[in-house]
């Protein structure tokens, strides 16, 4: 029992953590219907600011880790925004009218321009931070087993709700909102009512790109290693995530998210740590085949 | 024959030619359109009235010639060098298309707060204002919900408001595709077959709904149209397009009789339904 609440803690913190890059999928397939592949290593590159900003920030003899957290969050959301709406600018915009595969194929050029850039601007090599938030509460013990709910964990679950009901709130009541939810479903007429469709296309890549950031500082300050690999594997989590959940649908990519990080979790520990991402990746040819528009998701009608 | 639009028109479209490849759809058109008119586009099917329009609304570049858009303040527009959204936006010209195309998934009353985004991002400062709640939101907020309540009462869809746009039957997806192009606040509203689909009674409505809108917001209506009953019973003024040659232009009165028109469309009326 015990163990069970142990792995649910951590599965509740691995799915948040996807979840909050499923979302940057989600909003960019609602808007434009393209994968942005590239996602994955946005949240990679959030990852190294942060990691350069705290190295930083300790060197400059801030160590007031509350303080720190704030400014590196801030930091990497801003520039990790710049990013993603570099990446929509240049790699993207100038494909959208072409045909479907095309900045599909970008997205996977993209992805690989940004691996190789970290690789050579920062090593090959794994980097490690120090611990900075460190102990937690002890929910439960049980023969000697204690069931521990670290202030990370609860850091990242807290921050994840937060940014969530923001986000729903940006898009069901503001009309930034209205007019990406426009869009979504006629950027033509969207178009002609004024909407200034670029324009809301690049901001849904930015708040995608400082979701992601969000992911990236909390990974880096969670696991305490990274590298220039990092942004494929949970890219593509993340991406199962958003199409378990619905793609297109936001609620979906957070529940999407919880569900393959606590499936992977409760792989690694009741079974192989192996197959881990075997079981995850399970999961999503099962939800193709069975429920191909995902929990969430509206199914697919063809415009006639 | 009377010239009372051509004095201070809305719209002067000047010698305009569209080609596709060898295909030409538009040669050579030129019509005012009046302040305050309701102007006609009439002619058979394959005429060129639809690409008259993705011209003026920035769909197409024209091949040549000129669409000069001037506000009553004086302020001119060339709407041929315009983005779509800067078209709707800042020359203030709102259109509606063939086939419906509100925004299904979203509810009537959200479908026209969409067509006030732009008072609404101003208000909001780009959504910040807007998540916290500021006055200034909150104040542009209630204008454009007061806005779109007029006209879900003037076309009769008030109890509706919070359903999906796309739940609604038929002749009222119509009506709201129209009151969504007046949460604009145009100053020309182009029409696309608004009639198409509508049964007599619907269509009676919409005639109303029409010379309403000329009337209470002193604004022009440029219309496409094939319902003969709608189109001599509310224009002002008709231009006739044949093969993207103007044929003829005046007065519902001067159409009717005219030789030309009765050759080129009237005409053929009843081959052209079936």
């Amino acid at each position: 029992m015990e163990y069970f609440v142990q792995q649910l803690i951590n599965g509740l913190t691995l799915g948040a953590i996807y979840g909050l890059i499923a979302i940057g999928y989600t909003m960019v397939y609602g808007i434009i219907g393209m994968i942005n592949f590239a996602h994955g290593d946005i949240f990679m590159v959030s990852a190294f600011i942060a990691l350069i900003m705290f190295v930083a920030l300790l060197s400059i003899g801030l160590t007031f880790v509350p303080l720190a957290l704030v400014i590196v969050l801030l930091v990497t959301m801003a520039f990790t925004a710049v990013w993603g709406w570099t990446l929509e600018r240049v790699a993207y915009r100038p494909l959208r009218e072409s045909f479907r595969l095309a900045p599909l194929i970008t997205a996977i050029g993209m992805s690989i321009v940004l691996q190789n850039f970290v690789q050579i601007a920062q090593g090959a090599r794994v980097k490690p931070l120090q611990p900075l938030i460190t102990g937690g509460f002890e929910v439960m013990e049980h023969d000697g087993f204690v069931v521990n709910l670290s202030y990370m964990q609860i850091l990242i679950i807290a921050l994840t709700v937060a940014l969530m009901w923001v986000f729903t709130l940006i898009i069901n009541r503001t009309s930034l909102g209205r007019s990406q939810r426009a869009c979504e479903q006629d950027r033509v007429m969207a178009a002609l009512s004024g909407v200034n469709v670029d324009r809301t296309i690049s901001l849904t890549f930015v708040m995608g790109a400082s979701l992601a950031a969000v992911a990236g500082v909390m990974y880096l300050l969670y696991y305490g290693v990274i590298d220039f690999y990092i942004g494929f594997i949970a890219g593509i989590k993340a991406f199962t995530a958003a199409v378990l959940g619905g793609i297109g649908s936001l609620p979906g990519a957070m529940l999407g998210g919880m569900i393959i990080g606590l499936i992977e979790v409760f792989w690694s520990a009741y079974f192989t740590i192996e197959y881990k991402d075997v079981a995850a990746f399970s999961m999503l040819a099962l939800v193709l085949i069975f429920l191909p528009s995902g929990l969430l998701g509206r199914p697919e009608v063809e415009k006639v | 024959m009377t010239t009372l639009w051509e004095k201070n028109p809305i719209l002067r479209v000047s010698h305009l030619t569209m080609r596709f490849g060898g295909l030409v759809a538009i040669d050579n058109l030129s019509f005012d359109t009046g302040r305050n008119d309701i102007t006609a586009l009439i002619g058979p099917n394959g005429a060129g009235k639809t690409t008259v329009f993705n011209c003026l609304t920035g769909f197409y570049k024209p091949t040549e010639g000129m669409i000069q858009l001037t506000h009553d303040d004086g302020s001119e527009f060339l709407l041929e060098r315009l983005d779509d959204h800067v078209i709707a936006r800042r020359a203030r010209v709102a259109r509606t298309f063939q086939n419906i195309r509100l925004f299904g998934g979203m509810t009537v009353l959200e479908n026209l707060m969409v067509a006030q985004h732009n008072p609404l991002v101003h208000a909001s400062r780009f959504a910040i204002a807007g998540l916290f709640g500021l006055s200034g939101y909150r104040t542009a907020e209630r204008e454009a919900v007061e806005l779109a309540k007029h006209w879900l009462e003037k076309i009769d869809l008030v109890d509706r408001a919070d359903d999906p746009a796309a739940d609604l039957p038929y002749g009222a997806q119509r009506r709201l595709e129209i009151a969504r192009s007046m949460c604009m606040k145009p100053l020309l509203l182009c029409l696309d077959e608004p009639a198409a689909g509508l049964n007599p009674r619907e269509s009676d409505q919409l005639n109303q709904l029409l010379l309403d809108i000329r009337d209470e917001e002193k604004i022009a209506i440029l219309l496409i149209e094939h319902d003969m009953s709608v189109v001599m019973e509310i224009s002002d003024h008709i231009a006739v397009l044949d093969y993207g040659i103007k044929i003829s232009d005046g007065t519902p009165e001067f159409i009717r009789a005219d030789p030309h028109v009765i050759a080129a469309y009237l005409g053929v009326e009843d081959e052209e339904v079936a």
